[in-house]
C-alpha cells in the first residue's frame, strides 16, 4: 500500500552569492537564494505561484562564466556558482530596463517601483517627449474588473494564472509581436465575448495595477481610493463547500476588493467569480 | 441579449414582527421580537423543529442543535444538507462509520484516475477543479460519468454520458467487469470488507450489454472505465447532486462505495471518496450534530454513553431517539405533529422540491421564527423575523469543508443596523426560556465543542490560524492526523483494523417521475458558474456571465418544437408549469432538458421538480423530473 | 477542454483546407454532425491535447486556401485541435505572413532589407503600388533571401493549391506580372546560378548543385548520395559521433558550437525519444545558402539527417523551413517522399532495422524562429519565443525531450566528414576552423552568390572571387546581426577565430558589400527597423529597447558629431543592455551593427 508521500528529502547545495559562501535546497532559484540572505534583488514578473517567466529582465545578476547577465527569478542555483548581485554590470541593466519600462508603460500603481527608480538612478525621460510609449485606454466592458494595458509591462503572468498553471481557462494570450504585443483574448473583442469566466485569478497576479477590480478602478477615478484606511481580513467564502480562503479587503465598512492568501492549501490564491466578485449582497444595506 | 437581472435582496437590518398572518410586518425593538420569540416557542416544546444553517458556522450550528437539544427537548434538528448531500453522509456512514469526504484535495494532484461521477465541479466547485486540473496535468486520466457533456466532462479522456437515474445499473456493471476481469482486490475485500459473495450475486445480471441498454452508454466504454479505476495505483470516486438528488440517493452513494471497496481505491493516500459539498458548511453543521441521528463530533444518539456524555456536559436529558429529518419535519406539519419552527439562514419557500407544498406546509405552522441576513420567501411566511449577520464577513467562528479541513472565519465588516450574531440570538432566547447560556466569544463555544468532540479536541483556535485550518479527525493538540480518512482498513491487526466496511446490497430503481407520451422530456438540474442556490445572495453581483433562467434543450429538441433561442415556452410537469425562454445547448441529447433554481422570482424551477424523497437520507429527486415543452401561441423572444 | 467559441462558423473552402490537413472530424465534438454515438460517449483527454503541434500546419491550410484566417475558419481549426481560440490568435498574430482580417487572395512580398534597398526597393515598392490594383496586396517585409538577385518580390496566391512566384531581379513590370498571373510567371533561374562556381569538382557542399537533377534519387546516388549513410551504419553511432568530433565540425549557424559535442550530450541522455530538428529558417538578412543547397541538392540533407539521427538515437526529424522560400520546400518535400518510396527513410532504413522519418515544418514569416527555443515553440504550435536556458535542448528541447538542432549547412558537412574519413576533412581549413565554408556574397559585387572556401580564406580573396565593384565604403559581416567592417581590413581571415580576433564576427557567413549608394545611417536604422519588427517582445530590454535604439537612429539620420553625440551616448546604454539582459542572441546581438559602424566606421562623425 502506498502512505503519504513525505517527498524526496531535498539536498542542500552551497555556491557563493556576493563573496559570502550560501547554502540553499536544491531546485532553489538564485532569487530565493538571495531572499533567504535578505537581499533585495528587484522584480517585476516573478510571481510566487507562478513559474518563472523571466521576461521583465529586472533581476538580473552576474553569474561567473556567462557571457550575458542571468534572471535570479529562473536561474536555478547550481554548487560552486559564483553569483554577483550589485555589480555595475548588472545595475545598469536594471537601470535601464526601468527606464525602459518607465517611458513606455505608466507604473504609477505598480508597487516598490518609483523607489527602485530612485535607488538606480533611472531617468526615463531622458529617451525624450517622442518616446513611443503604450498608448493603451482603460477598456471598461463590464462590471467586476478593468483591464488597463498603458499599465501592462507583459510579464504574462494573467496569461499564465488563466492558462495551464491554475485556471485552464485560455481567455487571454499575448497577441501581435514586439512592442505591439498585447495581452487580448481571441479577435481582441472585449471580455464578454471571450470565453472569460471572471475568477480574477489573473487580476490576483496583476503586479502593475493594470488589471483591478471595478471597484478599486472606479475609487481611484474618485480620488477616494486609500489603502491606509483599509483593512485586509481573511475569511472563508460562503459559495460552496470547498472552503475557499478570502481576504477581504475593507474600505469605510465597504468591501473594495477580495484576494486569497497565495499560500493557502485550498486555494493558492485562486477563486471563482462567486468567491471574487460575488460579496456585494453582504452590503446591499438599504 | 438582454440582462435578467435576478431579484435583489437588501439586507434585514432591524427585527420585524407581525400580530396576525394577515398583517403586514412592523419594525419591533430586540427586546419586544425576542420576547415575543420566545413565547411563540414556549408552549410548542417537543413540537418543535429547528432548521439549522448549513452556510453559518459552526458554532452556530453548536449552539442551534444544543438549543433544541436542552431548550426545546426534541432531537428535530437539522439543515438543507437534507436537500442536496444527506445521502453522501448516510451512504459514508453506513460503510465507514464517518459520514466525510475520504481523501483531501491535494491528493487529487497526485492520482492516477479521476472519476467525477453526476458532478460539474467545473461549475460547481471551480476551486476543487483546480486540484482536479492539476491532477491531469500531472497525468492522471479523468473520467466524467454524466447525462450532459458539461464543461467537466469535455476535460475527461472519455465522458459517458448516460441515462438520468441509471447510476446503479452503470456502477454494478463496473463492479461485475472488475469482478470477472480478475481485477478486484481480493485481499483487501478479504480483509477490509464484508459482504462480498452478496454484492457478487448483486451484481451478476448487469452485464455490459445489459448496462448498455439501460444506461444509453456504449459497453466499451464502461469497459474502459472498469479497467482503468481497478487498474490504476490511485483512483479518486467523486460525485456531487448528480448521484445524491434522487428518491434513491443513498443507495446510488452506496453503489459508488461498493466500487471503492471492489478495488481497495480508498484509505490510502491518493486513492478515496470525495462528495463534494455544495455549500460551505454542509460537512461543519452534521458534524456539529445539527442533524436529528447524531450529536457532535458525528456521535450516535443511540448510544446510551455517549448520551451521557452530552447529559452530564449540558445539564440535560437528551431523548434517546432519532429526531425528524428536514423532509420528515415538512411531513409532520402537514400532519399537524410539528407546531413551531425556528429556521435559521434556510430558505425552504424556495429551495425544497415541489416548493409550493412546502409553502403551503409552513403556513400551518403555529409559529414560525425566521432568522435571517435577508427578508427571503421564508421569511415573509414568518411571525418574527430576527436580522442576523452573515456568517462568512460578519461574524468570527470556524467553517468546515468538503475536505474536513476547519477553518477561521472572521469578522471583516460590521454588520448593517440592529442586526446580531446568530450565536447571541439564539443564546437571548434560550436565556427567555430559562437557559443562561454565556459564552464569552465564539472561541467560547468552540472550546465547549472540544470538550464534548473528540475528533475536533486538537484544534483550537491557535492552531487552526497557524496551519490555514486542520481537518479532523484531530484527537491531539499536538499532532496532525494523515490528510485521508480509514488507513485503519489496511492494517494487518484485526483489531486496529475495526469495523470491515460492508458492500452495500442496493437495486436499480428508475426515477419515480416516468417519462411518458404526456411528458417526454427528462428535466435534470444543476448550477450554472456564477449563481449560487436560489440567487439570494449571488444577485447581488453583476455577473457578465449570468443570463438568468432558460430551459435549455438539445439542438434536435429546439428544431423539432419549433423554438429558437430565447423565445418564451411553457413548461409543465405533472406538478405544476412556469415559463421560460430557450436555450440550446449542444451538450445535451434529445429528450433532456437542464434548468437551474437560480432564478426562482423568474422561474419557480421547483414548482417542476418532484418531492419524491429518499427514505434514507430525505432527499428529494430534483435530477429526475419528466416535463413537455409547449410552444406559446404568440412568440415572445427575450433577447 | 471546455472551450468557448464564438457564432462565427467556417466556410466550406475553410473546412475544406483544414479537413485536407487533419482528415474529416470524427465526432461532433470535433465539428462533424451530430449523431446519437456522439451523445452518449466522447473521448477526449490526453490525446485531443496531444495536437497542438499541428495548430501552425492548420494556420497555414487556412491561409494558403483563403488568404487570410477568418475568425469561423480559427475557430473551426482550433474545434479539431482542441486548442483554445485566444491561443490561436496568439499564435496567429505572431507570423507576419498571417492575416487575422480579411485581405487579397494574392499578397505581394516586396524585400526592402538592405541588399534590396542597395538594389531600389524603394523604386520597386513605388511602382507596384502605382500598378497594381486593389486585387492584390501589397506586403514590405524583411529579406527574402533572395540577395544574389535584388530586389526580389513573392507573390503568394492562395488557392487550392496555393501558388507562388518570385521576381528576382525584379522590376515593376515582372513583379507585377508575377502578382497578377503567378502562374504564367517566367520559371525561376535553376539553383546553379546562386553559386557562381558550380561545376567545379572541387567544390565539397556545393559539389552537386547545378550537376545533379534536385528531383532524382537515383541521380543523387550516382553522384555519391547515400554513401556516407553506408558508412554510418559500418561506424555505428558512437563510431559517427567520434569522426564528427574528431573533424573539428562546429555549427555553421553563427554560435559556432562544436557538432560533435552537442550530438554526444543528446546521444547519451536518458530521456526519450529524442528529436531531430533542422534549422532551415534561415532569415538573417543577406543569407540565402540553405536556399540553394535545398533547392539545388535536396536529398543531401535527407541523408545528412538520417546520419544524424542514427548517431543520436532519434526515430523522428523535423525541418523547420522557412515560409518564404516556396522553391525548396517543394524540392525538399518531393526528396522526402522519394526516399521514403525508396525505403531510405520509414521503418527499417537502408534494411537496417532502423527507423526513422522526417517532417517539415513551414514558418511563417518569424526571424526570431530561427533562434532555437523559439523554433521549438513554433513547431510545438505555440508563439515562437525562445525559453530561457538552461535547460539546454541536448537535455529540454522539442517536445520537453533531449533534441539535436543544426541547421542545413552544419548537417550536410557531416556527408563528406564520413566518406573522406575526419582526418581528411579535418586538413581543410585552419587548426580551429576545420572543413569548407559557404559565404553568402551580395551587395556592390559583380558575381552574387554562395561561395565554397576553405576556412581561412580573407574577406579580400572573397569579394575578390564575386568581383567586388569600384567605390567599397564598407562590408558588413554575419548579417543584421553581425558588424561592419572598413575596406582597408580585407586581410580579415574568415575563420571563427580570425574574426573574433580582428573584433568582428563571422556569423552566418553572410557578406554584404556597400559602395556609398546608399548613406550609412539609412542602413543602420533599416537595420534597427528589422530588429524592432522582428522582436518578439517577451523580453523588456529588447522590447523596448529596439525601439528606443530606432527612435535615436531616426533622430541622428541627418546628424553628425556633437549634434548626435547624446544619442550615440544613449545608444550605447540602451546597447549594453540589450547585450546583456536580453533573453536571447536577437536582442543580445541588435545593437552590434549599430555599435561596429559607430567605432569601426565612425559613422556621425
Amino acid at each position: 500500500m502506498t502512505v503519504t508521500p513525505l517527498g524526496i528529502p531535498r539536498r542542500l547545495l552551497e555556491f557563493t552569492l556576493d563573496g559570502q559562501e550560501v547554502r540553499v535546497p536544491e531546485g532553489s532559484t538564485v532569487l530565493d537564494a538571495c531572499r533567504a540572505a535578505g537581499k533585495d534583488v528587484p522584480t517585476l514578473c516573478q510571481g510566487d505561484t507562478l513559474r518563472p517567466k523571466n521576461a521583465c529582465r529586472v533581476c538580473v545578476v552576474e553569474v561567473e562564466g556567462s557571457r550575458t547577465l542571468v534572471p535570479a527569478c529562473s536561474r536555478t542555483a547550481e554548487p560552486g556558482m559564483v553569483v554577483r548581485t550589485d555589480t555595475e554590470r548588472a545595475r545598469h541593466s536594471r537601470k535601464v530596463v526601468l527606464e525602459l519600462l518607465a517611458s513606455s508603460v505608466d507604473l504609477s500603481t505598480t508597487p516598490r517601483v518609483a523607489g527602485w527608480i530612485k535607488e538606480y538612478e533611472a531617468k526615463p525621460d531622458r529617451f525624450g517627449p517622442e518616446a513611443a510609449r503604450l498608448g493603451e485606454e482603460p477598456r471598461v466592458d463590464n462590471d467586476l474588473y478593468v483591464r488597463d494595458y498603458d499599465k501592462c509591462i507583459l510579464c504574462y503572468k494573467c496569461v499564465d494564472a488563466c492558462g495551464d498553471q491554475w485556471q485552464n481557462t485560455f481567455a487571454i494570450s499575448v497577441a501581435g509581436r514586439g512592442f505591439d504585443a498585447r495581452i487580448a483574448v481571441e479577435q481582441d473583442a472585449p471580455l464578454t465575448d471571450s470565453a472569460c469566466v471572471y475568477c480574477g485569478n489573473c487580476v490576483e497576479v496583476c503586479p502593475t495595477g493594470a488589471l483591478s477590480f471595478k471597484s478599486e478602478f472606479d475609487m481611484r477615478a474618485a480620488g477616494t481610493w486609500d489603502e491606509t484606511k483599509q483593512t485586509e481580513t481573511t475569511t472563508v467564502c460562503a459559495y460552496c463547500g470547498v472552503g475557499c480562503n478570502l481576504t477581504l479587503h475593507v474600505q469605510d465598512n465597504e468591501i473594495v476588493k477580495v484576494t486569497s492568501p497565495h499560500d493557502n492549501p485550498v486555494t493558492h490564491g485562486n477563486l471563482c467569480i462567486k468567491g471574487r466578485f460575488g460579496y456585494q449582497h453582504v452590503q446591499n444595506r438599504d | 441579449m438582454r440582462k435578467r437581472q435576478p431579484k435583489t435582496y437588501t439586507r434585514l437590518t432591524h427585527p420585524l414582527v407581525r400580530d396576525s398572518r394577515d398583517e403586514p410586518f412592523r419594525r419591533a425593538s430586540w427586546e419586544e421580537a425576542l420576547d415575543r420569540a420566545a413565547r411563540g416557542l414556549q408552549g410548542n416544546r417537543g413540537v418543535f423543529g429547528m432548521f439549522s444553517c448549513a452556510r453559518a458556522t459552526n458554532e452556530m450550528n453548536y449552539v442551534a442543535q444544543k438549543f433544541a437539544r436542552v431548550v426545546m427537548g426534541t432531537n428535530n434538528v437539522d439543515s438543507c444538507n437534507r436537500t442536496c448531500h444527506a445521502p453522501s453522509v448516510a451512504g459514508l456512514s453506513a460503510a465507514f462509520g464517518s459520514g466525510g469526504g475520504t481523501s483531501s484535495y491535494e491528493e487529487i494532484e497526485h492520482t492516477d484516475v479521476i472519476v467525477m461521477w453526476g458532478s460539474n465541479a467545473r461549475f460547481a466547485h471551480p476551486i476543487f477543479f483546480q486540484h482536479v486540473l492539476k491532477g491531469i496535468r500531472n497525468g492522471a486520466r479523468m473520467y466524467a460519468v454524466d447525462p450532459r457533456r458539461t464543461s467537466t466532462a469535455e476535460w475527461a479522456e472519455s465522458w459517458l454520458g448516460l441515462n438520468v437515474g441509471t447510476d446503479i445499473p452503470m456502477a454494478h456493471a463496473i463492479g461485475r467487469e472488475i469482478i470477472h476481469a480478475g481485477l478486484a482486490n481480493e485481499a483487501f475485500i478479504e480483509r477490509a470488507t464484508t459482504g462480498f459473495e452478496e454484492y457478487r450475486a448483486l451484481v451478476e445480471p448487469w452485464t455490459l450489454s445489459l448496462a448498455e441498454k439501460v444506461t444509453g452508454v456504449p459497453a466499451r466504454a464502461i469497459r474502459e472505465l472498469a479497467h482503468a479505476y481497478a487498474r490504476a495505483e490511485r483512483a479518486q470516486l467523486c460525485w456531487t447532486l448528480g448521484i445524491t438528488e434522487h428518491h434513491n440517493g443513498t443507495d446510488n452513494v452506496r453503489a459508488l462505495i461498493n466500487l471503492s471497496l471492489l478495488t481497495g481505491q480508498v484509505g490510502r493516500y491518493g486513492a478515496g471518496l470525495q462528495p463534494l459539498r455544495g455549500q460551505n458548511n454542509v460537512q461543519g453543521g452534521g458534524d456539529m450534530g445539527a442533524i436529528p441521528n447524531r450529536l457532535p463530533g458525528f456521535q450516535d444518539i443511540l448510544d446510551a454513553d455517549t448520551r451521557l456524555k452530552f447529559e452530564s456536559a449540558w445539564d440535560t436529558v437528551i431523548e434517546p431517539h432519532y429526531g425528524l429529518n428536514l423532509t420528515e419535519m415538512f411531513e409532520a406539519m402537514e400532519e399537524g405533529s410539528l407546531r413551531a419552527v425556528y429556521c435559521v439562514g434556510e430558505n425552504p419557500a424556495q429551495s425544497e422540491a415541489d416548493s409550493e407544498q412546502a409553502v403551503r406546509r409552513l403556513r400551518q405552522l403555529d409559529f414560525l421564527l425566521v432568522q435571517d441576513i435577508f427578508l427571503t420567501k421564508t421569511a415573509e411566511l414568518a411571525d418574527v423575523v430576527l436580522p442576523a449577520t452573515a456568517g462568512w464577513a460578519e461574524t468570527e467562528g470556524t467553517t468546515t469543508n468538503s475536505e474536513r479541513r476547519v477553518q477561521r472565519v472572521r469578522r471583516a465588516v460590521t454588520p448593517p443596523g440592529e442586526a446580531r450574531e446568530d450565536v447571541d440570538i439564539i443564546c437571548e432566547l434560550a436565556a427567555r426560556l430559562g437557559h443562561d447560556w454565556k459564552y464569552a466569544d465564539s472561541e467560547a463555544v468552540w472550546n465547549e465543542l472540544r470538550s464534548v468532540s473528540p475528533d475536533h479536541y486538537g484544534m483550537t483556535y491557535e492552531r487552526l490560524e497557524e496551519h490555514q485550518g486542520i481537518q479532523w479527525p484531530c484527537p491531539s493538540t499536538e499532532e496532525l492526523e494523515p490528510t485521508y480518512l480509514h488507513g485503519r482498513l489496511w492494517e494487518k491487526d484485526p483489531a486496529r483494523r475495526g469495523m470491515p466496511a460492508p458492500f452495500g446490497i442496493v437495486r436499480h430503481d428508475p426515477p419515480v417521475d416516468l417519462t411518458d407520451e404526456e411528458y417526454p422530456i427528462r428535466l435534470t438540474t444543476g448550477r450554472r458558474l456564477d449563481s449560487y442556490n436560489t440567487g439570494v445572495q449571488s444577485g447581488g453581483y453583476a455577473s457578465p456571465l449570468r443570463r438568468g433562467e432558460y430551459v435549455e434543450l438539445s439542438p434536435e429538441d429546439a428544431e423539432h418544437y419549433g423554438v429558437v433561442v430565447g423565445e418564451e415556452v411553457r413548461v409543465s410537469s405533472r406538478r405544476g408549469a412556469v415559463t421560460a425562454p430557450v436555450w440550446v445547448d449542444p451538450a445535451l441529447r434529445p429528450g433532456l432538458a437542464f434548468m437551474t433554481m437560480h432564478f426562482p422570482d423568474e422561474v419557480d424551477t421547483n414548482q417542476l421538480t418532484i418531492e419524491a424523497n429518499c427514505p434514507i437520507a430525505g432527499t428529494a429527486e430534483f435530477k429526475a423530473s419528466a416535463i413537455r415543452i409547449e410552444k406559446l401561441p404568440v412568440a415572445t423572444i427575450v433577447r | 477542454m471546455d472551450l468557448h467559441f464564438g457564432d462565427s462558423k467556417p466556410t466550406d473552402d475553410e473546412r475544406a483546407a483544414v479537413d485536407a490537413l487533419l482528415g474529416p472530424p470524427e465526432s461532433s465534438w470535433e465539428g462533424a454532425d451530430r449523431s446519437d454515438a456522439d451523445l452518449r460517449w466522447a473521448r477526449g483527454g490526453r490525446e485531443a491535447r496531444d495536437r497542438r503541434d499541428l495548430l501552425l500546419p492548420g494556420l497555414h491550410a487556412l491561409n494558403d486556401r483563403i488568404g487570410w484566417i477568418s475568425e469561423g475558419g480559427l475557430d473551426y481549426l482550433c474545434r479539431r485541435l482542441t486548442v483554445p481560440p485566444a491561443e490561436a490568435y496568439g499564435v496567429a498574430t505572431f507570423y507576419a505572413m498571417f492575416s487575422l482580417r480579411p485581405r487579397p487572395a494574392t499578397v505581394l512580398h516586396v524585400c526592402t532589407d538592405l541588399a534590396c534597398t542597395a538594389a531600389g526597393a524603394a523604386d520597386l515598392c513605388a511602382g507596384v503600388e502605382a500598378r497594381l490594383g486593389p486585387g492584390v496586396c501589397v506586403q514590405r517585409g524583411p529579406c527574402l533571401g533572395l540577395c544574389e538577385r535584388a530586389p526580389a518580390a513573392l507573390a503568394v496566391r492562395a488557392g487550392d493549391p496555393v501558388r507562388t512566384a518570385v521576381s528576382a531581379p525584379a522590376t515593376v513590370r515582372e513583379a507585377v506580372l508575377a502578382a497578377t498571373a503567378p502562374d504564367s510567371a517566367p520559371e525561376e533561374p535553376p539553383a546553379a546560378t546562386a553559386a557562381p562556381q558550380a561545376g567545379d569538382p572541387e567544390l565539397v557542399l556545393l559539389g552537386r548543385v547545378g550537376v545533379v537533377d534536385p528531383s532524382s534519387l537515383d541521380d543523387y546516388r550516382a553522384h555519391g548520395g547515400y554513401t556516407a549513410l553506408r558508412r554510418a551504419f559500418e561506424l555505428g553511432p558512437a563510431g559517427v559521433i567520434r569522426e564528427v568530433t574528431d573533424s573539428g565540425l562546429v555549427g555553421r549557424g553563427g554560435a559556432a558550437f562544436p557538432t560533435g559535442r552537442k550530438w554526444q550530450a543528446t546521444a547519451s541522455q536518458p530521456d526519450h525519444p529524442h528529436y531531430l530538428v533542422c534549422n532551415a529558417d534561415e532569415s538573417e538578412p543577406g543569407t540565402f545558402k540553405d536556399r540553394v543547397l535545398l533547392e539545388g541538392d535536396p536529398y543531401a540533407l535527407v541523408e545528412a539527417m538520417t546520419i544524424a539521427a542514427y548517431a543520436t538515437g532519434a526515430h523522428r526529424g523535423y525541418v523547420y523551413l522557412r515560409g518564404e522560400y516556396p522553391r525548396a520546400l517543394r524540392r525538399l518535400e518531393h526528396a522526402i517522399a522519394r526516399a521514403r518510396a525508396r525505403g531510405f527513410l520509414g521503418d527499417d532504413v537502408l534494411g537496417q532495422g532502423y527507423a526513422f522519418d522526417i517532417e517539415i515544418r513551414r514558418g511563417a514569416g518569424a526571424y526570431i524562429c530561427g533562434e532555437e527555443t523559439a523554433l521549438f515553440n513554433s513547431i510545438e504550435g505555440y508563439r515562437g519565443e525562445p525559453r530561457s536556458k538552461p535547460p539546454f535542448p541536448v537535455e529540454k528541447g522539442l517536445f520537453g525531450k533531449p533534441t539535436v538542432e543544426n541547421n542545413v549547412e552544419t548537417l550536410v558537412n557531416v556527408l563528406p566528414i564520413l566518406t573522406m574519413g575526419a582526418p581528411a576533412y579535418a586538413a581543410i581549413g585552419t587548426a580551429k576552423s576545420t572543413g569548407p565554408k559557404l559565404f553568402c556574397v551580395c551587395g556592390s559585387v559583380e558575381r552574387p552568390g554562395v561561395y565554397e572556401l576553405p576556412f581561412g580564406a580573407t574577406l579580400g580573396e572573397v569579394l575578390e572571387l564575386a568581383g567586388v565593384r569600384p567605390g567599397l565604403r564598407a562590408v558588413l559581416l554575419g548579417g543584421a546581426a553581425g558588424g561592419f567592417v572598413r575596406p582597408d581590413e580585407l586581410d580579415i581571415p574568415l575563420t571563427f577565430e580570425g574574426t573574433r580576433e580582428a573584433g568582428t564576427t563571422l556569423g552566418s557567413g553572410v557578406v554584404m558589400a556597400f559602395d556609398g549608394t546608399v548613406p550609412l545611417p539609412r542602413l543602420l536604422l533599416r537595420i534597427a527597423e528589422f530588429f524592432r519588427d522582428e522582436s518578439c517582445g517577451q523580453c523588456v530590454p529588447c522590447r523596448v529597447g529596439t525601439v528606443r535604439q530606432e527612435e535615436a537612429l531616426h533622430r541622428i539620420v541627418e546628424r553628425t558629431g556633437a549634434a548626435a553625440a547624446d544619442d550615440i551616448a544613449l545608444l550605447r546604454e540602451v546597447g549594453r543592455a540589450l547585450r546583456d539582459a536580453s533573453i536571447c542572441g536577437l536582442g543580445q546581438t541588435a545593437w552590434n551593427a549599430v555599435e561596429s559602424a559607430i567605432d569601426r566606421l565612425g559613422a556621425y562623425e
